[in-house]
């Protein structure tokens, strides 16, 4: 077993893939010959060669239209986003064409193509390179949409998005690259390689989509969170000193409501958390579906614990990233409730 | 005096009531184009982008450098094909009309566009239309039974009811989907394209928009991505004049052609008479070898007339003179190539009454059929149940519940469907865990 982080984890994936299947092609700005502005892709046009891993113009709208193209011409394309925030251009090719080929030509035709994309905060980029735009996707028909929240998770999703015959939304939370964070920034980073799931098979493996996980199993409240915030999140249970279920979401649509709910049930509480903005997010969704499945066993009124209703502030970062502390005021007073 | 900017309004030539006035489309005499070499550098051959490559004279001879020296035999089909596109056309029109189906869009006065290159482009090359190129689909041969059958949404339909009429697709016969959003097929047809160079095959693409829909960032992101990668792709703009009621200056027509688009992109633009059958044929032509030679992408803009409304829901006659069609300097492209085969003893008004009359035969045996499969008035119906099917390759569980909640409302099924046995088994499950 290796250890990787996650930016070597999502290349192994994509190096594998390359390698195990001729129909997989890998492209995206800087992508290339420069190995990507976050290196998740080093290397591997030097070893798979400059038709199968691409430089792109800067045109996302264009980089999903041809992945469509190339996807109903028999390729299994893997395109790169450099920012979930740049991602709004493509936004047509993706809701009103990828989502909807399949279903509108009654299976006649699709496109397989897997989307990566780096979002959320935590690393300065301001309002333009810190967004979570996960709940705009789930919100479309068609497209299935992972975010992991570690490197063993990231290669083995990757892997199966790459294999999925329906089109995949791919997010990376970037602030977790390099190692699990966990809301303090004055704190040392943490290196993957002393976290458990830092520990990743050099060899194929697959992680299945659909399939939520619990990381940290409780008996008074569940956590539902994904991304960066499983680890946000198993701070703040160590600072409300809490015996919190974490689940980690894995997969945002289609969700695992079995996993979901049998937690819940159990507990009797819940918190939802994610760094995205709170209005319409895709909180509103988890906190929905757990009350339809599990209303007869709550103890307490469900809380989310957001990102604020603004844009995401360059210089009061930590004040719009929902920290530990918050979380942990959360959950308090959901114990605290009935 | 204080100088302040004003913004240029375009304004058509001609509203209801003017006189028709085509005299800004700059018309080149027949046979008056070179004809370059397919592998000629870009630089070199620009004059195509600003000129028009026209076959047909004034007396309906096929002349110049540019004639694809059909056979007749081969200029018949061509005919067939146009004829039988338009009385499509005009029956789905008809039978709109009369409620039978929700909505129709005609292709009248732009046959050639589609038929002459579905016919110079082999039959493995990949097709990204428009919603107004059904003549490839005729052109390929694809059943009319099958094209009716979709537009009524009926139990034959290939798109399950999912789309609004004449979005068809067909792929055996190499016939991408058709889009609502407009222009999107374009860089689709790029990657395509892409892709078989990719793979080392070498089968091309070819897709057609509107100059209208020339004006989404879709055209600049296909002619981008096809010039950087020099992809085995040739992209067609139809400039029929009209996009719904903004005549072609609104796309940017009034300044420069839009074939011309292309050299500046760093691909040949070729302008041609889009009601000419050879003169499309043979540029046609002159694209694919080009592109099959790994020359790369070219641009073709079509010059035509939207002689129908844009669809059954609009009226034309609201913003532009009713003569038009009259006045259109280009004519009509079935008239001139059935003018052309009698020019050339290959054709009479005879032949011409009696093909006429087999095609609309043909027409009205293909409705009966499609009819019979189905109308929005009478049944019968798709199954509503399959409007669950191919969201995703597999029907996940929350599709599963919905489709089980709409089978219980129709009372097709106990009205105790799986999503409520699903939570009370959870519900069975937590409480044992307690236990």
């Amino acid at each position: 077993m290796a250890h990787m982080n996650m930016v070597q984890a999502l290349n192994s994936a994509m190096d594998i893939m390359l390698e195990r299947d001729p129909r997989v092609v890998v492209f995206g700005e800087d992508v290339g010959y420069f190995g990507g502005v976050f290196r998740v892709t080093d290397g591997l046009q030097r070893k798979h060669g400059e038709h199968r891993v691409l430089d792109t113009p800067i045109a996302e709208g264009g980089i999903v239209a041809a992945a469509i193209g190339m996807g109903v011409n028999g390729l299994k394309p893997v395109a790169e986003i450099q920012f979930a925030d740049y991602i709004y251009p493509a936004f047509d090719q993706v809701v009103s064409e990828l989502a909807r080929l399949r279903y509108r030509t009654a299976g006649e035709f699709s496109a397989a193509v897997t989307i990566r994309t780096p979002c959320g905060g935590g690393i300065r980029g301001g309002q333009t390179h810190s967004q979570s735009p996960e709940g705009i996707f789930t919100h479309v028909c068609g497209i299935k949409v992972v975010m992991p929240s570690n490197p063993y998770d990231a290669k083995g999703l990757l892997i199966s998005s790459i294999e999925d015959e329906d089109p995949v939304v791919f997010f990376e939370p970037k602030r977790i690259y390099n190692g699990p964070f966990d809301g303090d920034p004055h704190k040392p980073a943490i290196p993957w390689s002393s976290h458990p799931s830092g520990a990743v098979p050099e060899g194929y493996y697959t992680v299945p989509i659909g399939r939520a996980e619990i990381v940290r199993p409780g008996k008074d409240v569940t956590v539902l969170a994904y991304g960066t915030m499983v680890h946000v999140a198993e701070a703040a249970v160590r600072l409300a000193g809490v015996d919190a279920e974490i689940v980690d979401v894995r997969t945002l649509a289609p969700l695992d409501v079995d996993t979901l709910c049998t937690s819940v049930c159990k507990t009797g509480r819940c918190v939802v958390v994610h760094e995205a903005t709170r209005f319409s997010g895709y909180g509103a969704e988890l906190v929905a579906t757990v009350q339809e499945e599990c209303f007869w066993h709550l103890e307490a009124p469900i809380q989310r614990v957001t990102g604020w209703d603004t844009p995401y502030p360059h210089a009061f970062e930590w004040e719009y990233f929902p920290g530990p502390a918050r979380i942990a005021a959360a959950l308090k007073s959901v114990m605290e409730a009935a | 005096m204080t100088q302040r900017s004003r913004l240029h309004i375009p304004y058509p030539p001609a509203r209801p009531g003017d006189k028709p006035d085509f005299s800004y489309v700059q018309i080149s005499p027949a046979g008056a184009v070179d004809r370059p070499e397919t592998r000629a550098p870009v630089r070199d051959i620009e004059n195509l982008a600003g000129q028009m490559v026209r076959v047909l004279d004034e007396d309906a001879k096929a002349v110049g450098p540019w004639n694809p020296h059909l056979e007749p035999q081969d200029l018949q089909v061509g005919l067939r094909y146009m004829l039988l596109t338009r009385l499509f056309d005009d029956r789905m029109q008809r039978m709109q009309r009369q409620g039978r189906m929700s909505f129709y869009m005609k292709s009248t006065g732009e046959e050639a566009v589609s038929i002459a290159a579905g016919m110079a482009l082999l039959p493995t090359d990949m097709l990204f239309p428009s919603y107004r190129t059904q003549g490839l689909h005729v052109a390929r041969g694809h059943s009319l039974v099958e094209l009716m059958c979709q537009c009524l949404s009926n139990t034959r339909d290939m798109c399950k009811g999912r789309q609004m009429p004449v979005m068809y697709h067909w792929a055996s016969g190499n016939i991408f989907s058709i889009s609502g959003n407009l222009a999107t097929q374009f860089p689709q047809a790029v990657g395509w394209a892409m892709a078989s160079a990719i793979k080392g095959e070498d089968r091309i693409a070819a897709s057609w928009i509107g100059e209208g829909s020339s004006a989404e960032a879709d055209f600049h992101h296909a002619l981008t991505f096809a010039a950087v990668y020099r992809a085995p792709v040739i992209l067609n703009v139809v400039n029929n004049q009209w996009a719904i009621s903004t005549f072609q200056g609104f796309a940017g027509g009034e300044l420069q052609t839009f074939a011309k688009r292309g050299p500046g992109y760093g691909m040949p633009g070729i302008r041609v008479d889009g009601n000419d059958f050879l003169a499309v044929y043979a540029v046609t032509q002159w694209a694919a070898e080009r592109a099959r030679q790994s020359g790369g992408p070219t641009l073709i803009e079509h010059v035509t007339y939207r002689a129908a409304a844009h669809s059954t829901s609009d009226d034309p006659s609201r913003y532009r003179p009713k003569e038009e069609w009259q006045a259109w300097p280009l004519g009509d492209p079935i008239v001139r190539l059935k003018q052309h085969l009698i020019a050339v003893g290959e054709w009479s008004e005879e032949r011409h009454s009696a093909l006429e009359k087999e095609l609309e035969a043909h027409v009205t045996a293909c409705w009966k059929e499609a009819a019979s499969y189905g109308t929005l008035t009478e049944g019968p119906t798709l199954d509503p149940a399959t409007m669950f099917d191919d969201v995703y390759k597999e029907l996940p569980p929350h599709l599963a519940r919905q489709r089980a909640e709409l089978l219980a409302l129709s009372g097709l099924q106990p009205a105790r469907d799986s999503a409520e046995e699903h939570a009370l088994d959870r519900q069975t499950r937590a409480v044992a865990k307690e236990g």
